[in-house]
């Protein structure tokens, strides 16, 4: 029992150090891309950088000012934002599920050595669950009423595992970063898009501006599709860790082995889901063929590791386990 | 040279400083596990007489194992120590499941409102006293093991680190380690 996790403690540190790495990079990223998009609406429309053009780059400054705003408040409200968006709710503890749910969750708060978090459901009967939060002092958790329902004790308590090892892991930063980020990059693309084919300027293309009509065109239609790929790359082998950290907090593989094979099973989908929160779920809420396949296409495109492999791995660590 | 040897002595102090840093880390972040575990005990000890209680108009022919019950439980509130306490705490878990197990047998019970609440709630103490002394263990075993480590024992040894004791399992319960004392639905 000891030696299979000891080594996992060990690049803890590793994996939460890698998080913040991964965090600082994509904000990076995302001032990049705004300053792009902002020197390119400035050079193409304004004509700043040419004499007799506007005395200043108005959009550029207006565009990494937007980018210092959704960076903060994606860091700070992020969390609330997307339990908004999804249409979380608080427990009721009234209800004996509900009850039960914060009993686990205490339960696995305390195999992790994390805090408590705050939990919420969502009305669904799609069952899946997310985790969010900067840090694990202002965590979350969320299970649907469908997982409540169709999940035993031992199952919950493995994908709750497998979500408070996100939080551990610092996997949940990293994860509405990629959600609010994305989403105002995929907004302001569109708004680029759209001036571009509307505006007078088009005319002033043959000038010395078309040749940064290129990499504008570019940006535009690029910029969504790389940070989409990013956070899918990234999520496959979180998915793998997060499983393997549960076992390590639950000590029984099959639990979440079985609540895999159930969801799976049930193949609903959830409603509220988008592809801007996609990757933050406990499996797919969107079901595209893709997530099932393996091979480095599949590894590209989808959010999530395919369940018949989580499920094949978990029992192989069950077969590890035991003397 | 001489800036070679100022080096290797200043890398030399920097590593003592996080060896010596990392195993306080690790002693507090013990004694705090260990006031996790002593948390969910006494809440266990506290629930245990209201359940007694409430079981006991419908298991008449059982009185002898729920007196039993309250005596290790009693044992248990005045234990002290990690291995005494480990001890009795054991005795007490055993016997519990043993009213558990009779439960099964009064139908009556299984439909009664207050005695499912009171089970969750027994459940859950049980599950999390199992997984602090899960966590506790683990912090145990690293603190312990780097006390035994080259190079970081002559840290440990010259500041005087004592080895932690473990939260012992007796051998019957370590192939069943989560209770589910749910009543089947």
């Amino acid at each position: 029992m000891a030696d299979f996790h000891s080594g996992a403690r060990e690049d803890f540190y590793a994996r939460q150090r890698s998080n913040r790495r991964a965090s600082f990079f994509i904000i990076l990223v995302f001032f990049l891309l705004f300053s792009l998009i902002g020197l390119s609406v400035d050079h193409l429309y304004l004509d700043s950088f040419s004499r007799g053009g506007a005395p200043l780059p108005i959009a550029t400054i207006v565009a990494l000012v937007v980018a210092v705003g959704i960076a903060l408040l994606s860091y700070y409200q992020g969390g609330e934002m997307i339990l908004g968006s999804l249409g979380a709710e608080g427990l009721d503890l009234n209800l004996p599920e509900h009850r039960e749910l914060r009993n686990i969750v205490t339960e696995m708060a305390l195999a992790s050595g994390a805090p408590m978090p705050k939990i919420y459901v969502i009305f669904d009967p799609a069952p899946n669950a997310f985790a969010t939060g900067r840090d694990e002092h202002h965590a979350a958790i969320c299970v649907t009423t469908g997982l409540l329902a169709m999940l035993d004790r031992a199952e919950t308590q493995g994908v709750i595992a497998h979500e408070l090892a996100h939080v551990r892991n610092r996997d949940t930063l990293f994860m509405v970063l990629v959600s609010v980020l994305f989403g105002s990059v995929v907004l302001l693309s569109d708004w680029a898009q759209r001036s571009f084919y509307s505006s007078r300027t088009r005319d002033r293309l043959a000038g010395p501006s078309a040749l940064l009509a290129i990499p504008a065109l570019l940006l535009i239609v690029l910029a969504p599709l790389m940070s989409r790929l990013l956070a899918m790359a990234v999520s496959r082998q979180r998915e793998y860790l997060a499983d393997s950290s549960a076992v390590e907090y639950t000590r029984n593989p099959l639990g979440l082995a079985k609540a895999l094979e159930k969801i799976r099973d049930a193949a609903l989908p959830l409603g509220r889901a988008s592809r801007g929160t996609a990757h933050l779920f406990f499996v797919n809420p969107l079901r595209r063929p893709v997530n099932e396949r393996d091979g480095a296409l599949a590894d590209l495109l989808s959010t999530h590791p395919p369940i018949a492999r989580r499920i094949m791995l978990l029992h192989q660590m069950a077969g590890a386990g035991r003397p | 040279m001489r800036w070679f040897i100022l080096a290797i002595l200043i890398l030399a102090i920097l590593w003592v400083i996080g060896a010596y840093n990392l195993l306080v880390s690790l002693r507090n972040q013990i004694q705090n596990a260990w006031k996790q575990i002593d948390v969910q005990l006494k809440r266990r000890h506290d629930l245990i007489p209201n359940l007694v209680e409430t079981v006991k108009g419908y298991m008449k022919y059982e009185q002898q194992t729920l007196e039993k019950v309250m005596e290790a439980r009693s044992r248990a509130v005045v234990s002290s120590g990690v291995k005494e306490t480990a001890a009795a705490e054991n005795a007490l878990t055993q016997s519990l499941g043993r009213i558990f197990a009779l439960m099964e047998n009064y139908p009556e019970l299984k439909a009664n409102e207050n005695v499912l609440r009171l089970q969750e709630e027994l459940t859950t103490t049980e599950n999390q006293i199992a997984f602090a002394r899960q966590h506790y263990n683990d912090l145990v075993m690293r603190f312990n093991v780097q006390q035994e480590v080259f190079p970081s024992n002559l840290v440990a040894g010259f500041f005087n680190f004592k080895p932690s004791e473990f939260f012992a399992v007796p051998e019957a319960e370590k192939d069943a380690p989560r209770v589910d004392l749910s009543l089947p639905a």
